[in-house]
C-alpha cells in the first residue's frame, strides 16, 4: 500500500467549513478539468466559432442596409451590438452542458470530496470564459474584415472584450441555475432562450432606440444588455470607460450575487 | 458509552423515502474501527441508498448517523475528509485519461502539483494501470474502470472507505485481486464498509455482516453466526416423482431433525444441515422408503437460502408474494419477520 499506516479518524484535525482561498483553488482545479474536456472535444467549440462569423455577416448586411443604407457607417454601431448578442447567446450553452455534465457519475465523486460546494459549478463557468474569448475575438476579427476600424485603439478594444466576457460569465450563472434545476438539457435550452431573446433583441444592440415605440423604449433603456452595448461602443469607438460600463459591471455583480447562491443551493438540494 | 474512535460508523434508524417507496426503512449499523463490514442484500434492498446517506451524498429523511463521531448532517464537510467512496457505478471522468483523473482528484484533495503527480503515478502503478495511464477512459474495460475508481478513493488515505458492490461484474481473477486490495487496505488501518450480493464475498472479507432486505436489517452478526442460522451447509434434493415430496420431507425431519423448505420451483427441497456427514443416513432412509431421487447436493448456503431462512421469501421475490412463498413461510424453517414494505 502507498502508506503503511492510515492516520486514524479520531486523531485528525478537521474543519467543517471551506475558506475562500480553498474555494478559489478548488474552482480553478475544476476549470482545469473543463479546459481538458474542451481540448478533447473540440467539436463543442463549433458554436463559438461559426456563430460569430455567421451572425456578424448576417446582421451586418440585414440591419446595416435596412437601417442606414450604408454598411460601413453603421459598423461602429453594429459590431458592439453583435458582439454582445453573440457572446451572451453562447453563454446559454454553459447551462446546457452543465446539465449534461451533472448527470455523469463523476459528480458523485465531486460531492463526496471535502471541496467547496460551489467549485464544480464555478469551475465549469470559469472554463467557459475561454469560449467567450474565442467568440469575442472572432467577432472583432470579422468586423475588421468587413471594414470596421475601431477609433478607440487596440487597448480599448481589448478592454471592451474583457468587459463583455466578464458580463457574459455573470449572465451564465442564470443559465447555470436553469441547468441545475431542469430535468433535461433540451429544457434548459428552451427556458434559457425565453430569457435570452427579450434581453438581447429588446436592447439597443441592432436598432437606434428612438425608432421604437415608447413602452419598448422604457424596457430597452433599463435592460442591462443595452448598457453593456453602449459601454462597448464607448470603449471601442472613443476609448471612454463611462457610466454605462460601471452600470454593466454592477449589473453583473448583482446577477452573480443572486444566482450563484441560488444555483449552489439548488445543486446541493438535488442530491 | 464507548469512545467515539471505537466506531467508524454508527447509524440509528436511517430512513430514506422516494415517493411512497421506503427504500431504507430504519437501518441501524455499527461498524467498529479497523474492521470490514459487509452489507448483504439483493437488488433494490437499499444498500446503495444507505451508503449514499452515510457518504453525505443523500440527505436522510429520518434517523441519524455519525462517522468517527461526526454527525453526517451537521458536519458533512468533516465526514467528507474522513471517507473515500467508490460507488456502484464508476465515478470518474470519462473524457479525461486515468492520470488526468487522479491529478484532478489529488488537486481537489489539496495536494500540491508535484505531490499530486507523485501520488497519481504511485496509485496507477499500484493498481496496474500505468500502461493505460494516458489512454482515454472510453477505451477502459469495466475492471480497469473499477480499479481507477478505487484508486481515486484512496488519494487522501481516508480512514473509512465505502465500497458499493466492488466486485459486481468482475471476472474471477479480477475479483480476487480486488479482495486482496481490500485486505491490504484493512491491514494499513482503514475501515471498510462494503456492500455485496454474494454471501461468499461477505464471508471472505467481512468481520461482521448485516443482511438487508427491503430497507430493513433482517439479520446482523459474524459470517459464522449468519450461517449457523441457516445451518452450516445446505441440502438440495430433487425427486424423480413429485408425488413423494411430503414423504421425503418427513424423512428429512426424522433423520436430520430439521424442517425442510419447498422452493418455489416445484419439486426441489432444501434443508439446512449442521453435519454434512448425516446425508449418508438420509440416503439410506430414502432408499428404504422407496423414494427415487433425481439430484442431490450438499452445498454452502447461498444468499438465496440465507434469505429464505431469514425472511421467509426468496431474495429475488418481488412485492407480490410468489405462489411458493406461502408454502415456504408456512413451513416455518426460520422465524419470518413481518415484511410489509410497499415497493
Ligand atoms: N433516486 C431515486 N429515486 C427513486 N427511487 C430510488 C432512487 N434511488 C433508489 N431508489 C429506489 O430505492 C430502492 C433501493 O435502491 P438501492 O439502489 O438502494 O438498492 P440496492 O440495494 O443498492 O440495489 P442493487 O443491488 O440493485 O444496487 C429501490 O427500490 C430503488 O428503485
Ligand atoms: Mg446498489
Amino acid at each position: 500500500m502507498t502508506a503503511l499506516t492510515i492516520t486514524p479518524g479520531a486523531s485528525r484535525t478537521l474543519k467543517n467549513h471551506v475558506g475562500l482561498a480553498q474555494t478559489v483553488r478548488n474552482s480553478f482545479s475544476m476549470a482545469g478539468r473543463g479546459l481538458i474536456k474542451m481540448r478533447r472535444t473540440p467539436e463543442q467549440l463549433i458554436d463559438v466559432t461559426v456563430q460569430p462569423i455567421i451572425f456578424t455577416l448576417m446582421f451586418t448586411y440585414i440591419f446595416g442596409g435596412a437601417i442606414a443604407g450604408s454598411v460601413a457607417d453603421y459598423l461602429p454601431l453594429l459590431i458592439p451590438g453583435i458582439l454582445v448578442q453573440t457572446v451572451v447567446t453562447t453563454s446559454v450553452v454553459t447551462g446546457v452542458q452543465l446539465r449534461e455534465d451533472m448527470d455523469k457519475g463523476v459528480f458523485d465523486r465531486f460531492k463526496s470530496l471535502p471541496i467547496a460546494r460551489i467549485a464544480p459549478l464555478a469551475g465549469a463557468l470559469l472554463a467557459d470564459t475561454v469560449r467567450y474569448a474565442i467568440a469575442t475575438t472572432l467577432t472583432f476579427a470579422m468586423g475588421f474584415v468587413l471594414g470596421y476600424r475601431p477609433e478607440g485603439g487596440l487597448g480599448a478594444v481589448v478592454l471592451a472584450g474583457l468587459l463583455v466576457i466578464v458580463c457574459s460569465w455573470a449572465i451564465s450563472w442564470i443559465f447555470a441555475f436553469f441547468g441545475v434545476i431542469a430535468r433535461s438539457a433540451a429544457s434548459v435550452q428552451g427556458i434559457s432562450f425565453l430569457v435570452l431573446f427579450p434581453l438581447t433583441f429588446l436592447s439597443n444592440a441592432f436598432v437606434p432606440v428612438d425608432t421604437l415605440p415608447a413602452f419598448l423604449q422604457w424596457f430597452v433603456n433599463v435592460n442591462p444588455v443595452s448598457h453593456l452595448v453602449t459601454a462597448v461602443r464607448d470603449l471601442a469607438n472613443t476609448a471612454t470607460f463611462g457610466g454605462d460600463a460601471w452600470i454593466s459591471l454592477l449589473g453583473a455583480a448583482v446577477i452573480v450575487a443572486v444566482f450563484a447562491p441560488l444555483t449552489v443551493r439548488a445543486y446541493m438540494k438535488k442530491a | 458509552m464507548t469512545h467515539s474512535s471505537d466506531w467508524a460508523v454508527e447509524a440509528h434508524g436511517l430512513v430514506k423515502v422516494f415517493g411512497d417507496n421506503r427504500a431504507v426503512d430504519g437501518v441501524d449499523l455499527s461498524v467498529r474501527t479497523g474492521t470490514v463490514y459487509g452489507v448483504l442484500g439483493p437488488n433494490g434492498a437499499g444498500k446503495t441508498t444507505t451508503i449514499r446517506m452515510l457518504a453525505t451524498l443523500l440527505k436522510p429523511d429520518g434517523g441519524d448517523a455519525t462517522v468517527f463521531g461526526h454527525d453526517i448532517r451537521r458536519e458533512p464537510q468533516i465526514v467528507r475528509q474522513l471517507i473515500g467512496v467508490t460507488g456502484q457505478y464508476a465515478s470518474v471522468d470519462e473524457t479525461l485519461s486515468a492520470t488526468e483523473n487522479l491529478m484532478l482528484f489529488s488537486r481537489l484533495n489539496g495536494l500540491s502539483r508535484a505531490d499530486a503527480r507523485r501520488k497519481s503515478t504511485e496509485l496507477l502503478e499500484e493498481f496496474g494501470l500505468s500502461e493505460a495511464a494516458t489512454r482515454p477512459l472510453k477505451k477502459f474495460s469495466g475492471g480497469m474502470r473499477r480499479r481507477l475508481d478505487l484508486a481515486a478513493s484512496l488519494i487522501s488515505q481516508p480512514p473509512l472507505i465505502f465500497l458499493d458492490e466492488p466486485t459486481t461484474g468482475l471476472d474471477p481473477r479480477t475479483r480476487s485481486q480486488m479482495w486482496d486490495t481490500i485486505r491490504r487496505l484493512v491491514a494499513t488501518g482503514s475501515t471498510v464498509l462494503l456492500t455485496t450480493q454474494y454471501l461468499d464475498e461477505a464471508d471472505q472479507l467481512a468481520d461482521r455482516i448485516a443482511v438487508i432486505d427491503r430497507g430493513i436489517v433482517v439479520a446482523e452478526g459474524t459470517a459464522g453466526e449468519l450461517k449457523a442460522s441457516v445451518g452450516t451447509s445446505s441440502l438440495l434434493l430433487r425427486l424423480a416423482d413429485a408425488g413423494s415430496l411430503e414423504r421425503a420431507r418427513h424423512a428429512i425431519l426424522d433423520v436430520l431433525g430439521v424442517e425442510s423448505v419447498l422452493t418455489p420451483e416445484a419439486g426441489r427441497i432444501t434443508a439446512p444441515m449442521s453435519d454434512p456427514d448425516s446425508v449418508t443416513d438420509l440416503l439410506i432412509r430414502l432408499r428404504a422408503d422407496g423414494i427415487a431421487i433425481e439430484e442431490l447436493s450438499v452445498q454452502q448456503p447461498t444468499l438465496d437460502e440465507v434469505f429464505l431462512a431469514l425472511t421467509g421469501h426468496p431474495a429475488d421475490d418481488d412485492a407480490a408474494p410468489a405462489p411458493g412463498d406461502a408454502a415456504a413461510g408456512a413451513s416455518g424453517a426460520a422465524p419470518t419477520p413481518e415484511l410489509e414494505t410497499a415497493r
